[in-house]
């Protein structure tokens, strides 16, 4: 969809990339007037020892580069060669990195941020990449001031080693930009690109030391959301409530068992996470999570621009509400103009069924 | 009275006009932006930084002596600034960049230089200790700014904040601070000290509408301009990035409705959707 939309090479580039064979180069999708191939340093996120979905993704958009890619993971003393050696058989790596120490352990960007420098400068990466999460989010600007580069975030497509694709506007506009810094750093949008494969690499391992971790922030806990549907960032099927669920009960009553008759995640709007009805980690939109399963139920959802900017790029986007007016029913691939709370119950019984 | 010199504590609140959010934006006829001729207010995310820091100083009158706003743009960032003077902030900053003054948008990694400037040329007054600012922008959506001002100082920074309390009562150098951030997945809450960088969530607070007698007071409250000349930065910010195109998202084909629950379910059914 988004390929479709792509530009054609500049002709500056054109002329010199005519030059090379492109099939004497099979893991470079495309040439650049670089000589030398593009080197990534990669870094993987990961949760003890689960590598994060949408780093898995920055794995394949990373591959779009062509050349080397080597994932760097981060973690405590007693934990980080274990997790690299999972991490070399990520397919797509030739290499990983490990370091450890005790300030690495909770992701924080203090400590991370100079690694990551300091891996630039002795390695002349010339691509960095993490996934647009809460962690690369916060880890990746700092990393970039450090080594003076300007940030490329959330992208969608490449279109080269140097020209990047992203939502601007809550993704109301797509900007194609050209990076011209010497170390180009970007995160990827996760739902952009498919998951990497955590079998079948055979990358090589290298522990590397950490520079002066420096924890200038002290970790104290985590509350995570504790549940056993499927995680809402990577779900195929979400089903999410919005204000008309009218309370918490209600969100309980009507929303979770249509998900789990659906195997699906619970999502939510931003109106019904301030009134208190679900966990704010379940929002979607633009300040939340953003999403694109094969399947999108909104339901009590009216549609504003910062709803549409977390879940329009769905497969299927159905839409449950009284309000034929609402905006979701722009977007809907089926809409249905109903009360929710006669509506999911048929609808839960027929799914059932 | 005022705070003793080791007490005082001077807030430092970036802030950015943008595209108002309830504006339906439209890509510009050249393809290289989007169409600027609309309704432009202070970024939402900021809001809840000004906010924060107008509360943070209502609960801590001794300590907090001043919150300075500042902002890096075309002269009309000069109206988003006197909004933010109005909730309650002491003195606003501008750094006046002409239009098209630069081959591009201003980019995060030039603000944060900007911002990183300013906080040594305000501590020449009184020292920064805190700089609250937005977790994004709604325009370029980058998520960058905070954070690369917090490299650029090697101070700590908590991004993502909806909560900000210091437990010890006391907000001065040193001060322990505790920050709930929002992760993925959940709540993470982190400790830190005292000059930080903290970026503002959604959720950390409602902002106030300014009064109109506040309106009119924050005509009279201290407004500072610079240049980039005068900071030394004119290079140091030029555009990283060239805009080759800004394009419409791909549209989607939705609008096709169902008459009840049944053909709902064939339909989904159908497309192997369920």
């Amino acid at each position: 969809m988004i390929a479709a939309r792509c530009l054609p090479r500049p002709a500056t580039r054109a002329s010199t990339s005519s030059m090379i064979s492109v099939a004497a180069l099979p893991r470079r999708t495309f040439a650049t007037s670089r000589v030398d191939l593009a080197s990534t340093l990669l870094f993987l996120e990961h949760k003890k020892g689960v590598f994060n979905a949408t780093s898995l993704a920055a794995v394949t958009a990373a591959q779009k580069l062509g050349g080397d890619i080597h994932g760097l993971v981060v973690a405590g003393e007693d934990a980080a060669e274990e997790v690299a050696n999972k991490a070399a058989k990520i397919s797509g790596l030739t290499k990983v990195l490990y370091s450890k120490h005790k300030d690495f352990a909770s992701l924080l960007s203090e400590p991370v941020a100079p690694l990551i420098k300091s891996l630039v400068d002795s390695n002349n990466y010339t691509h960095v990449v993490t996934g647009h999460t809460a962690v690369g989010r916060d880890i990746f600007p700092r990393a970039a001031a450090l080594l003076d580069s300007s940030q490329v975030s959330d992208i969608i497509d490449l279109e080269g080693e140097d020209v990047f694709v992203r939502p601007i506007y809550a993704g109301n506009a797509i900007a194609t930009v050209k990076a011209t810094d010497k170390v180009k750093v970007f995160t990827v949008r996760g739902t952009a690109f498919d998951a990497a494969s955590t079998e079948g690499g055979s990358a090589t391992v290298e522990e590397v030391a950490a520079p002066g971790a420096e924890a200038l922030t002290d970790f104290i806990e985590e509350k995570v959301s504790e549940s056993s549907r499927p995680d809402l960032a990577t779900a195929p099927r979400v089903v999410s409530g919005g204000r008309a669920l009218k309370s918490a009960d209600n969100f309980v009553k009507y929303i979770e068992p249509l998900a789990d008759a659906l195997g699906a995640a619970v999502g939510a709007s931003r109106a019904a996470v301030d009134a208190g009805y679900a966990d704010n980690a379940l929002q979607v939109g633009q300040t939340g999570k953003i999403i694109a399963p094969e399947l999108y139920m909104a339901i009590g959802i009216s549609g504003a621009i910062q709803h549409l900017a977390g879940m329009k790029d769905s497969k299927t986007i159905v839409a449950i509400n009284k309000d034929a007016d609402a905006p979701i029913f722009q977007v809907a691939d089926l809409g249905l103009v109903a009360d929710l709370y006669d509506a999911v119950p048929e609808l839960l019984e027929k799914v059932k069924a | 009275m005022r705070a003793t010199l080791v007490n005082q504590l001077r807030v430092l609140v970036p802030i950015k006009r943008t595209i108002d959010y309830a504006v339906k934006i439209r890509v510009a006829s050249d393809g290289k932006g989007v169409d600027q001729n609309v309704k432009f207010s202070m970024n939402p995310f900021d809001e809840i930084a000004v906010e924060e820091a107008v509360r943070l100083k209502e609960k801590h009158k001794d300590d907090v002596t001043r919150i300075t706003v500042v902002s890096a743009g075309p002269p009309k960032t000069a109206d988003v600034l006197r909004t933010a003077l109005a909730m309650g902030a002491d003195d606003a900053i501008h750094v006046e960049i002409p239009d098209k003054a630069l081959a591009g948008p201003l980019e995060p990694l030039g603000v944060s230089k900007i911002l990183s400037e300013i906080v040594k040329k305000a501590g020449e007054e009184e020292e920064v200790g805190l700089v609250i600012m937005g977790k994004q922008a709604i325009d370029d959506d980058a998520s960058q700014t905070g954070q690369m001002l917090a490299g650029l100082l090697n101070w700590p920074q908590a991004t993502y904040a909806s909560k900000l309390e210091f437990p010890g009562g006391k907000v001065e150098k040193g001060a322990e601070a505790q920050v709930t951030r929002e992760i993925d997945g959940g709540l993470g809450i982190v400790k830190t000290k005292l000059p930080f960088v903290m970026t503002t969530d959604l959720r950390l607070n409602e902002p106030r509408y300014a009064s109109l007698p506040n309106i009119m007071k924050a005509k009279k409250k201290p407004f500072k301009k610079y240049t980039l000349k005068e900071l030394g930065l004119e290079d140091a910010v030029k555009p990283r990035h060239e805009t080759i195109k800004v394009a419409e998202p791909p549209k989607r084909e939705g609008g096709a409705k169902v008459a009840d629950v049944a053909e709902l379910v064939s339909k989904l059914k159908e497309a192997g959707r369920i």
